[in-house]
């Protein structure tokens, strides 16, 4: 690849009028009566095959190339790599839905995701470009001495960055099925090839090139939709300036809709629902004995009578999908009694914060948000494929610039997200409550059929109230194109969109994978004498061996893997955080102390989230396993007890076991002062 | 030894600051979210827009300054890292 910055500009700027002019010219071929499928198909083979020429460009046999770009990536480029590595599936197609979903309390996210970097610039990234070797094990290890310290460092980023991939690619998968309509396994080997092409052949080097190709489409896909919806609405195209105006309209709407009859109506209908299941749950297993055996005198009545075959038919079904036990019954109608309580809860305003506290004056609510914000943050500050990129700008003081341009690049997505959930509410409020059901769009439809969206007519008044319509977090992103009636060419710009945002995630994650494996336990550990054309064979063999393994998982659907992402977080943050900034900032900080503070971070947390979530785990045979919160905390949040455990177990026995040796003094100096200039 | 001892205790300070700053905003705006509500800033109610914009435009100038007073320390003691 090129080296001087204004080539790398000129380069790239070519490349961003170049996809502007591809997605123009689709635009058009859309007017002329170009298929929806083809526009998916084109975006797709456009984008991945983008993709590779900067992969093949940037191929690499070189050790210090394929761990750390050869440290030549300046910081303005190392920011826009970082947005992207940094930006997953889940800030591209979750964060909006979620904000939609959730209003002032989703912005935990948002504050979350951003804050890190604060910590990353003021912490962590300086020191570890000054250390200047490959991995967060190879800093630990370091600082510290020793094997074992590296060992828990590398199960850690396994841990963390493991799930977080299969997410990615499971995200993948989802895209490339919804919009190119590709089988979903087919989907998820496409996104492995796409991820392969680029990191394979050319490593770190490949991967920072094309994490920059990839941001420049994720950051023109995700704001081109609100633009045109903001637009449409006020007639300003810059939706973070204007929508504090759209939602007080939002505010104005929510005040009309909330206390409307027919929505109180609707709502006591599903509090009724919901009481309900509640009895039927009580009287287990007598309630679904009753049942059955109600269905079953009704299809006689009827076959008595001479009804209709259909009628018998559906009923027979419905006695068929009757649950088989008292336990199956459970827990299918306490998922069925909450969704209906969920529903028969009074809405909240967008707006409003911690609106729970408020109604019962505890402090739950808030508690819960500090605590996400926190576990969040100090995440951020932790993963590891986060970290690694800052070993790649050619000082320290373009690492330093670079968190700079990280953030702001990173900004650039996470401001317009609360916009767009404002805007997509404003159209949901004002296009489809309180329409006749018969009338709808055709987006709820199409939704409808894969499950993202879901409407019951409760009151059967033939009009859709906001508590009939339930939305899956996902379609607010993926739908929006639609929701606003722009051309399916944007729906393809999202697509491509998300796809750049999984993959550029992925590439990262398998990265700090495979260098964990290879370079620290394989080289650092096993081989310390081996060549470098020969570690460079190895941590070629093992990316192929985590990509194919993290598709195969991928590929299976699994559902807990995905709610797992969500405790990366805490994992990576009560792993790393504290034994790397004390690391830096204390020098009484010893290896003993670091490896107790590690480990016991990670057990607790792990443990809470256990405790927490699960009831039974049946390969282990435990059961009644779960437990009431501490403090009325999230398991999303259990990175607050195991941070704050690390830091405490590194404090006392540091202090218990003396003086750090002379070769952490040594390396202190190195990190904390830097060289001085010959005079 | 003397001055790059300087140099380290001027750059602790300076991180010491800027995350006190970091704790206050993050925590401080979040905590008081719904007495912020009732006052508005661009038409937005001002807790909801610290935590969707303020905050965040914040967060960027505490880097910005960061970098800025490590560039003058950095040229004060003579500190040129390759």
């Amino acid at each position: 690849m090129p080296g001087g910055l204004t080539r790398l500009q000129r380069y790239y700027l070519l490349y961003t009028g170049g996809f502007i002019a591809f997605v123009a010219a689709l635009a058009l071929l859309e007017e002329h009566g170009m298929p929806p499928r083809w526009i998916g198909y084109s975006f797709l083979i456009f984008t991945i095959s983008m993709y590779a020429v900067i992969g093949i460009m940037s191929r690499t046999s070189d050790v210090s190339e394929f761990y750390v770009a050869g440290r030549r990536v300046p910081a303005f480029f190392n920011g826009m790599a970082t947005g992207a590595d940094w930006m997953s599936a889940a800030s591209f197609i979750g964060l909006a839905g979620t904000l939609f979903l959730s209003g002032y309390q989703g912005l935990a996210f948002v504050l979350g995701w951003t804050g890190g970097f604060v910590l990353v610039a003021l912490l962590l990234a300086p020191y570890l470009r000054r250390f200047g070797e490959y991995t967060i094990p190879d800093f630990l290890g370091a600082r510290y001495g020793g094997n074992a310290i590296r060992l828990v460092a590398v199960a850690a980023a396994i841990l963390a960055s493991f799930v977080y991939v299969v997410a990615q690619i499971y995200g993948v998968g989802v895209i490339t099925s919804r919009f190119v309509s590709l089988q979903f396994e087919i989907g998820v080997f496409v996104g492995l090839a796409g991820i392969l092409v680029c990191s394979f052949l050319g490593g770190m080097r490949a991967v920072t090139w094309t994490q920059v190709a990839q941001y420049v489409i994720l950051i023109i896909a995700y704001i081109t939709p609100v633009a045109i919806l903001s637009w449409s609405v006020t007639g300003n195209p810059v939706p973070q300036i204007v929508y504090g105006k759209v939602l007080q309209q939002v505010g104005q709407l929510e005040n009309k809709l909330f206390d409307s009859p027919a929505e109180k109506d609707v709502r006591r209908l599903y509090q009724e629902r919901a009481d309900e299941y509640a009895q039927k749950i009580m009287q287990l297993p007598n309630s679904l004995i009753l049942e059955r055996e109600q269905l079953t005198s009704r299809i006689n009545e009827l076959k008595a009578s001479d009804a209709q075959m259909k009628d018998i038919v559906a009923l027979e079904r419905q006695r068929r999908d009757l649950p088989h036990d008292p336990d199956q019954a459970r827990l299918r109608w306490e998922a069925a009694m909450f969704a209906s309580a969920e529903r028969a809860a009074p809405p909240v305003h967008h707006a409003s914060a911690f609106p729970a506290d408020e109604a019962n004056g505890g402090w739950a609510q808030r508690l819960n948000f500090l605590a996400l914000v926190f576990c969040l943050t100090v995440g951020t500050a932790a993963l590891p494929h986060v970290l690694m990129r800052y070993y790649t700008t050619p000082s320290v003081r373009e690492a330093r610039e670079s968190v700079f341009w990280s953030l702001l690049f990173i900004l650039l997505l996470y401001i317009t997200a609360p916009a767009y959930a404002v805007f997509v509410k404003y159209e949901v409020f004002t296009h489809l409550v309180d329409i006749p059901i018969a009338k709808l769009p055709g987006w709820v439809a199409a939704w409808s059929k894969v499950g993202l969206v879901s409407i019951e007519d409760i009151n059967r008044d033939g009009i859709l109230q906001l508590a009939e319509l339930s939305l899956n977090p996902d379609v607010i992103v993926l739908a929006t194109p639609e929701i606003a009636g722009m051309p399916y060419v944007v729906s393809g710009l999202v697509a491509a969109g998300g796809l750049a945002a999984a993959l550029s995630t992925a590439d990262g994650l398998l990265l700090t994978i495979t260098s964990a494996l290879s370079h620290d336990v394989y080289y650092r550990i096993f081989r310390p004498d081996s060549s470098t054309q020969f570690r460079l064979v190895i941590s070629k063999s093992m990316l192929l061996v985590v990509a194919v393994l993290a598709a195969t998982v991928a590929a299976q659907k699994p559902g807990t893997i995905l709610s797992m992402v969500a405790w990366a977080f805490s994992i990576a943050a009560s792993a790393f955080f504290p034994a790397l900034v004390l690391g830096i900032f204390w020098r009484r900080a010893t290896r003993a102390g670091a490896l107790a503070g590690m480990l016991v971070g990670l057990l607790i947390t792990v443990y809470y989230i256990f405790r927490v979530e699960f009831d039974t785990i049946t390969w282990l045979g435990v059961s009644n396993l779960r437990m009431d919160p501490w403090f009325y905390l999230q398991s999303t949040s259990a990175g607050v007890l195991g941070v704050a455990a690390g830091f405490l177990t590194i404090l006392v026995v540091s202090l218990f076991t003396g003086q750090s040796d002379k070769d952490a003094m040594a390396f202190l100096d190195r990190i904390r002062h830097s060289r001085h200039r010959e005079q | 030894m003397m001055d790059t001892n300087l140099y380290w205790r001027k750059t602790r300070s300076l991180t010491l600051v800027l995350l006190y700053v970091w704790v206050v905003i993050t925590f401080g705006f979040a905590l008081f979210a719904r007495d912020l509500n009732d006052f508005s800033l661009f038409g937005f109610p001002l807790g909801f827009y610290m935590a969707a914009q303020g905050t965040l435009v914040i967060y960027l100038f505490l880097i910005w300054i960061y970098n800025r007073r490590m560039r003058q320390l950095e040229k004060r003691f003579g500190i040129d890292d390759e």
